[in-house]
């Protein structure tokens, strides 16, 4: 049943996909790359990878979405016409699927338990997970704290995104006269339904951001997953009661603190593991039973994370959005 | 026999849901303009929806699953009619005239 099941999905996947690349109207690629976002996100849920379908759901088909859309509002709603690469394209792509092919041959199948990546260090993790550390949520566990180093090369990395686009879009335009002009009257600010729903949810999302925030190390979520969602939130209000009423509740500048806020903590309590006499990103020492410090290094890591990636994505949004009215 | 009567009255709702969904796609797929596919694609937001997960919390039981799913019921009742009414009043705004006989959009532009 579940190999029928994904067989469905991957074939609307496909599909989804010659969609995308066949349509001119942006708009629409937008759309569909939002469902392509689901349905690979329901894919991983029936591959019992929560933690990864509640990213994919919600930085895939929510944040890029808006994010995408917000661009568009930048440029044209249709793909430009001609390359003259078309030939040679087609040929990279058909060599590189044929290679991809040859490769799945040698794949293991599908649920093998004597596979490459169940024999590797995935065994040890799983055995490990109760001793050392304690937390229901595997997944947790190997990312906040097995593979710390990694989780925080993530955050630097959208860290860095963040900053990179704040410097491309507010390079140009007036620095200070475009938030003085008045949105126009199209957009949601005039319908009173949807202002009146979505005043209603904003805080139940919020609250659904933190649960999943401090739930991380109990069930599927964690700072990344958290982060979206509570961007999301933001997001929403920002369409509903329009830009500047989301600037006075959360100004750029705590912003731009909780994205540097939430690296430094991520870093901080890395180099408390070294002051404290053992490894970078040891959170063994920072309570006396080593147990305890594990999962105090865990929230603090996962909260540092969950700002960054709030910061960034309404950063990221804010950017686009003020590009848009001036 | 408790449990059979559950399990028949869960399973007519996931059925009834599911031919509602159908419907539903049947429908956005063979209605001639926006109005009427938005119409169409509203039944399986509104019974599909909500027939299956009637049918899913009674699979469930009294359990916290079911309290989960009675929250994504509630959750669904709201936005669903939101979503269509913003649909819908965007598409006023842009231009597309409401016609429910047989012809296609005509946009201002065209």
């Amino acid at each position: 049943m579940t190999v029928l099941f994904g067989i469905f999905l991957l074939t609307l996947l496909v599909i989804t996909a010659v969609a995308i690349v066949r349509t001119r109207n942006l708009f629409v690629a937008v759309m569909l790359l939002g469902i392509f976002s689901l349905l690979i996100a329901i894919n991983f849920f029936v591959l019992d990878a929560a933690d990864v379908a509640l990213t994919e759901a919600a930085v895939g088909a929510g944040i890029s979405t808006v994010l995408f859309l917000g661009a568009l509002a930048l440029t044209t709603e249709r793909e430009r016409l001609g390359t003259q690469y078309r030939w040679l394209s087609l040929i990279i792509v058909t060599s590189a699927t044929l290679v991809v092919l040859y490769a799945t041959f040698d794949k293991p199948r599908f649920g093998d338990p004597e596979a490459p990546v169940h024999q590797h260090v995935a065994p040890w993790y799983l055995e490990k997970t109760p001793e050392y550390i304690d937390v229901p949520n595997v997944v947790t566990a190997v990312l906040a704290s097995f593979r710390g180093y990694d989780t925080l090369g993530e955050v630097f990395v959208v860290f860095t995104a963040g900053i990179g686009v704040m410097f491309l879009l507010s390079a140009h335009g007036s620095g200070a006269g475009r938030r003085e002009q008045e949105a126009s009257g199209i957009g949601l600010r005039e319908h009173l339904i949807p202002r009146v729903v979505g005043r209603l949810l904003v805080p139940f999302i919020l609250l659904f951001g933190l649960y999943v925030q401090f739930h991380g190390d109990f069930g599927p979520g964690g700072g990344f997953q958290a982060g979206a969602l509570i961007a999301a939130a933001f997001i929403l209000y920002a369409l509903i009661e329009g830009e500047d009423r989301t600037l006075a509740a959360l100004p750029q500048s705590g912003l731009n603190a909780l994205m540097v806020c939430g690296a430094l903590l991520y870093g901080g309590v890395g180099l408390a593991g070294i002051v404290l006499g053992s490894n970078f990103l040891d959170y063994s020492v920072l309570a006396a039973d080593p147990v305890a410090g594990q999962h105090l290094g865990i929230i603090l890591i996962e909260a540092g994370v969950g700002m960054t990636v709030t910061g960034v994505l309404l950063s990221i949004f804010h950017a686009f959005a003020a590009r848009d009215r001036a | 026999m408790m449990d059979f009567v559950l399990h028949l009255a869960s399973w007519i709702l996931l059925t009834a849901g599911g031919a509602f969904v159908l419907i539903g796609g049947i429908g956005a797929l063979r209605m001639p303009n926006l109005y009427t596919r938005m119409h169409a694609a509203s039944v399986t937001d509104s019974m599909g929806a909500v027939l299956v997960l009637l049918g899913v919390m009674l699979q469930a039981g009294l359990t916290l699953a079911t309290i989960k799913l009675g929250a994504i019921l509630l959750f669904l009742l709201i936005t669903s009619p939101t979503a269509s009414y913003a649909l819908a009043s965007a598409a006023l705004l842009a231009g597309i005239k409401p016609d429910a006989g047989r012809a296609a959009d005509k946009t201002p532009g065209s």
